[in-house]
């Protein structure tokens, strides 16, 4: 047995463990956390496949970002774990009959089907314009294949995380009633007619005739 | 005993099959829920590039990078209708979901 071997069983074990403790633990947070440790071990495991530059995206992007959301997430909702577990193990065994003959019938069938399948097969290796042979980057294969063959589903990807950051704006913004912050756009749309008015009338004016008449009977 | 193709793909299937029993389990939690899908996505990328490495053919790898920019934008989108349906309801129990009574 390798050290490669012996790595991809480590890997394999802690995922399998974080991801049986993600889908059981007791308290939300904990479960964030096995979930985080899941997808390193998943980055392990595709460091194993040479697939070097998503392991490393998987890292950053996953557990630098997505998990962090989930994370606050969590921490901000007051969860009442107690109502949540209600009925958890009832559906247990069922869950884990189906779970097992799931797993048990893919293995038979992935491991009598790809068992000869042994040596990763080498990508076509890169010949530069003199003739010669470019040493092999992960990354580089990648980003060509993007930016040539894949460059409008590249595009359509970029809209797509673009409306989804709309969207997660637009969902959980909210006016408050109260607020007496100025906003920017009436303060720029006024115009002078809505400030002011001019009212025309004479500087003096004329005494009424009757009280004009009293006064000089008096 | 070496690496085979069949050692990865079962480490995928059961990945996947450890996700779907959390969503049996975890049918109120709704946060628990979102997290096994993930796995679930997981799962899905583990034999993308099993076969990508395996099998020589970097356009499998291209493939997980487009899974992975799509399940992000689903765990935000996800994730903030989370909190609206909390502000607005208190809790993330999915029984609680019944007004359209489906």
């Amino acid at each position: 047995m390798d050290a490669k071997t012996g790595f991809f069983y480590l890997f394999s074990v802690v995922l399998l463990y974080a991801a049986f403790r993600v889908i059981t633990a007791r308290n939300p947070v904990h479960a964030v956390l096995h979930l985080i440790l899941a997808f390193s071990q998943a980055a392990g495991v595709w460091f194993l496949l040479k697939a070097e530059f998503l392991a490393i995206a998987l890292v950053l992007v996953y557990l630098g970002a997505v998990m962090v959301l989930f994370l606050f997430v969590v921490m901000m909702l007051d969860i009442r774990i107690d109502a949540m577990r209600q009925g958890f193990w009832r559906h247990f065994p069922l869950a884990a009959f189906i779970g097992a003959l799931v797993a048990f019938e893919m293995a038979a069938v992935l491991m009598t089907g790809f068992r000869g399948v042994e040596e990763p097969k080498a990508v076509a290796a890169l010949v530069d314009a003199a003739g010669k042979v470019l040493p092999y980057s992960n990354t580089k294969a990648l980003g060509q294949l993007l930016y040539t063959e894949y460059l409008y589903p590249v595009e359509v990807a970029a809209v797509i995380l673009l409306v989804a950051m709309i969207a997660a704006i637009a969902l959980t913004l909210r006016q408050r009633k109260e607020s007496k912050a100025i906003d920017a756009g009436d303060a720029v749309r006024v115009r002078a007619e809505d400030r002011f008015t001019m009212v025309k009338m004479a500087a003096t004016q004329k005494p009424a005739p009757e009280a004009a008449a009293e006064e000089s009977k008096q | 005993m070496t690496l085979t193709l069949g050692h990865f793909l079962t480490l995928g299937a059961m990945l996947f099959a450890m996700a779907v029993i959390g969503i049996f389990l975890n049918r109120k939690n709704l946060i628990v829920l979102l997290m096994a899908i993930e796995l679930m996505l997981l799962a899905v990328n583990m034999n993308f590039v099993a076969f990508s490495s395996y099998l020589g053919d970097m356009h499998g790898q291209v493939f997980v990078f487009f899974i992975l920019t799509v399940a992000a934008a689903e765990s935000a989108i996800g994730l903030a209708i989370l909190v609206l349906l909390f502000r607005n309801r208190s809790s993330i129990d999915a029984q609680d979901l019944n007004a359209l009574k489906g």
